[in-house]
């Protein structure tokens, strides 16, 4: 599969599961700024990605909200060195470096884009292939 | 008085599907005064027949052991208004359950014709330390489930019949011993 198909099955998850537009949905957009998902959405979304794809997704892998409450992680509203380091190794496919400058928890759903699924998807489907 | 938009159970395939119907009467209060002078049964309260529907479809594959909620309703699509008198059958159909939650496709008919579509989300919700609050009373679940004839109707895959969880009978032989002793 190219990434272009990956690119299109994920637009067609995101305007069934979010109600935006095709156009909406671009590879910079970000989840939850631009395309409005809540966090309810995420649920939505895993679902049609693990048809769509056939693969599976475990809980807290695309949305790490294990990590995102927990308190050994959680300084002051911010992920501290020890979350950051967890959350790297956890989602590899995430470009973080934007979220590190600020690391506070509640902009990581901000900063999540569309790009960023895709590689999740990717990663995925390469280790169902490998 | 209970939160009750299906009237009973007429089909329920564990992990599938499960029908129920509801009958629209004028003796409804909401039926009144939501368009005066025009007695329809509200659409939302037609999801929530659906939601009830499918998420006794849901909570049932784990044998009631998930707290589920309706999260999301992804699409509702009405064709036609119902009307004091109609008896609509709704249609839950399993399209996706895992631990997180489910998805289920709904539809509402009137005889032959269809009366709505509407897909909907459901969510487990996590266990949390020290708090594993049920969200119904066990014993009192047991007797909405009776009432709403799910054991009556209700089969397995292979078609034998349903049967009731354990934890749900004993919170009932509970009820009944402390009722006795009183």
């Amino acid at each position: 599969m190219t990434n272009e198909d990956v690119f299109s099955k994920v637009q067609t998850a995101l305007v069934d599961a979010l109600g935006v537009d095709d156009d909406e949905v671009t590879p910079e957009a970000t989840m939850v700024g631009d395309l409005g998902a809540e966090s309810i959405d995420f649920l939505d979304i895993v679902f049609r990605l693990e048809k769509s794809f056939d693969i599976k997704i475990p809980r807290g892998e695309l949305f790490p909200e294990d990590i995102l409450t927990n308190a050994e992680y959680v300084e002051d509203g911010k992920i501290n060195d020890e979350g950051l380091a967890k959350l790297k190794e956890k989602l590899p496919f995430f470009d973080l470096s934007e979220f590190e400058r600020n690391p506070v928890v509640q902009n990581f759903a901000n900063i999540l884009t569309v790009s960023d699924i895709c590689r999740y998807v990717e990663s995925k489907i390469g280790a169902n292939q490998a | 008085m209970r939160w009750f938009w299906i009237d009973h159970f007429v089909e329920f395939e564990t992990g599938r599907t499960a029908a129920a119907v509801k009958n629209v009467s004028l003796a409804e209060e909401h039926l009144h005064d939501h368009f005066l002078g025009f007695a329809v049964m509200p659409s939302s309260l037609v999801i929530e027949g659906l939601a009830q529907t499918g998420g006794l479809l849901v909570g049932e594959h784990y044998q009631f052991n998930e707290r589920v909620v309706l999260a999301k309703v992804s699409r509702a699509s009405f064709h036609f208004m119902a009307r004091p008198g109609d008896s609509l059958t709704y249609q839950a159909t399993m399209q996706d359950i895992n631990e997180n939650g489910a998805m289920v496709a709904g539809t509402s008919h009137m005889g032959d014709r269809l009366q709505a579509e509407i897909d909907l989300v459901f969510a487990h919700l996590p266990s949390r330390e020290n708090d594993e609050r049920e969200l119904f009373d066990p014993a009192d679940f047991l007797a909405m489930l009776r009432l709403l004839r799910l054991y009556d109707v209700g089969r397995q895959s292979d078609g034998s019949p349903l049967t009731i969880p354990a934890h749900l009978l004993q919170a009932e032989q509970a009820m009944e011993a402390a009722t006795d002793l009183n």
